[in-house]
């Protein structure tokens, strides 16, 4: 974030001799390596929705959308995972943020133990992570794996620590831009209790760092197939996943979806850190 | 009304119960995540019959285990170096390279998109791409180049070196990118003022500067494509056995007829993922020295 710094030296006058502008060769270079970029990217894009605006009659048509949507398996695995995903984020959240208020407004020296264990989700893959709660908790002491729904409970805390690393940091980082012990301070003097300032004095002020995290996860969630598939969790991966195998225009048209879906929730991401740093010169106030 | 001198006073009790409240905390971590990972990490130590062992460890020489290990490695190693060096000329072309701005945020948003596009329908689109009815294999076909008669196949190493680029890529630029914005326009200037050509100061100046970053980031892409499971699983259906798909299938039934073996598979694949990020974050703080 000091890297806003930079660009004021600008106006020194030896910017003025030699303007920080590419020459023609390199720019020509830039070019090539964002076509090819460009290329690479929307390749896989463009034969997807070839197939899935095409595939069926050979005429541009929104029948492959039509018959996914009027699957029911597909409403109702694309319906699970939803709910799942909903649920997720609310555990991950009802864990993350008061830990996270917690460590910046009282023990501040155990950041680094917190960070650390919000970051092993990138240490244990999810197969390896699936492969211990089973282990775990498919025998006797604690067979919770035994119903269907009891297993998905479990998938959902499980998704919610793989989300880990992402609200963490982003419920963090959203901290450390407010004042919280000023903020909590002001609060209990003007009498609120510690319930009453999560909800009504911390919350507000991280809506947009919480509402990150949670498209974060919700894109990660919806159509993850890993835990599900090894936990026997019948959601919209393991779904999709049994169609690309034996499907053409089906599998494309969800892909479309997928793919719009992702497209969505980061767009909306970037939308707010856009729009963020816009608003604090009004909250310091 | 107590609690308020008591946040207000410079000096907290020297015992409190503070940590108090990161217990729930602590308690789901050990539920969902340290506790599955410590029940691996036992029973790899423990004997089939039963008893304390090292023998799942040394079984690791298995040639079912090794090639997988192998594979992983590969692909991990070949899509983190050419994702690393394309994601970091792709995050200079747009900010150094003189091209329009707009560029800029575009690639930033998609990158964001793109690294998280893994899984099924990521194996989905490349294979409507490379796939044996793949629209690029059409459009070889059409000009008398049948890609599988001619050894390509999607389904095989270096097709999926292709599709794990898809989410390796995009991951180099957002993490290179804000290293080149700490450039310092000063360096720059400085060593132009001393007769430097634009190659010059890329060699001598920027490049060393960025290089821990670079690095540090190739070896997040390494453990990002070593731990990967979905996208192979999904394209392949388990065919190309990679340390995870070995894992799976020693999940869904005893595939290595060693139920200790399989543990000690997964803990080294948590060691190996374990050394990478360690690495990472070591370059990364090296690197905010020059760069923070």
């Amino acid at each position: 974030m000091t890297v806003t710094a930079a660009p004021t030296a600008i106006e020194t006058p030896a910017a003025v001799v030699t303007p920080a502008k590419a020459g023609t060769g390199s720019k020509v270079m830039a070019w090539l390596i964002l076509l090819a970029g460009i290329a690479y990217f929307l390749t896989p894009l463009i034969a997807t929705g070839e197939r899935a605006f095409r595939a069926i009659g050979g005429t541009f048509s929104f029948e492959a959308f039509r018959r996914v949507v009027s699957d029911p398996e597909f409403l109702r695995t694309f319906g699970e995972s939803a709910i799942n995903a909903v649920l997720t984020i609310f555990v991950s959240l009802l864990v993350i943020v008061p830990t996270a208020y917690w460590v910046t407004l009282r023990v501040p020296k155990l950041r680094s133990v917190i960070e650390f264990i919000t970051l092993l989700p990138f240490v244990i893959p999810a197969v390896v992570l699936v492969f211990g709660l089973i282990r775990m908790y498919s025998r006797p002491p604690l067979a919770i794996l035994s119903t269907y729904g009891s297993t998905r409970v479990m998938l959902i805390c499980a998704y919610a620590a793989l989300s880990f690393p992402y609200m963490y940091r982003s419920v963090d980082n959203g901290l450390r831009a407010i004042n919280v012990r000023t903020l909590t301070e002001a609060a209990q003097s003007l009498g609120a209790k510690w319930p009453t300032i999560i909800r009504r004095v911390i919350f507000p002020n991280l809506r947009v760092a919480l509402l990150s995290g949670a498209l974060l996860t919700f894109a990660i969630v919806i159509g993850e197939l890993t835990i599900a598939l090894y936990m026997g969790q019948h959601t919209f991966g393991p779904y999709m996943s049994n169609l690309v195998r034996n499907f053409v225009a089906e599998p494309a048209a969800l892909t479309v979806l997928s793919f719009a879906m992702t497209w969505a929730a980061m767009g909306i991401i970037s939308f707010l850190a856009r729009r963020q740093p816009s608003s604090k010169p009004k909250k310091a106030v | 009304m107590t609690s308020i001198s008591e946040v207000g006073g410079n000096r907290p009790p020297p015992r409190t119960w503070n940590w108090v409240g990161i217990v729930p905390f602590l308690l789901f971590s050990t539920a969902f995540l340290l506790g599955p990972a410590a029940i691996l990490l036992v029973r790899s130590f423990q004997a089939n019959e039963g008893g304390w062992t090292l023998l799942n460890y040394r079984q690791l020489t298995d040639p079912q285990v090794l090639e997988a290990y192998g594979l992983s490695v590969r692909i991990s190693l070949v899509t983190a170096i050419v994702g690393g060096v394309f994601g970091f000329l792709m995050a200079w072309a747009v900010i150094y390279g003189g091209l329009p701005r707009p560029f800029r945020s575009l690639l930033t948003t998609f990158s964001g998109v793109a690294s998280n596009f893994a899984g099924v329908p990521l194996a989905a689109a490349f294979i409507f791409t490379l796939g044996r009815i793949g629209l690029i294999t059409a459009l070889f076909g059409f000009f008398g180049v049948e890609l599988y008669q001619s050894g390509f196949s999607l389904y095989n190493f270096w097709g999926l070196s292709v599709v794990y680029m898809f989410f390796q890529f995009p991951l180099m630029v957002l993490t290179i990118t804000p290293a080149l914005e700490g450039l310092k326009k000063e360096w720059k200037e400085a060593s132009e003022n001393l007769g430097a050509s634009s190659w010059q100061y890329w060699r001598h100046v920027a490049l060393p500067v960025l290089l821990p970053s670079i690095l540090g980031t190739i070896i997040l892409l390494f453990g990002n494509a070593f731990g990967a499971h979905a996208t192979a699983y999904a394209l392949t259906g388990g065919t190309l056995r990679l340390a995870t798909i070995l894992i799976g299938a020693q999940i869904s039934g005893d595939v290595l007829q060693n139920q200790g073996l399989g543990y000690a598979v997964a803990m080294g694949m948590v060691v190996i993922m374990g050394i990478s990020i360690g690495i990472y974050t070591i370059l990364q703080r090296r690197a905010e020295r020059w760069l923070g």
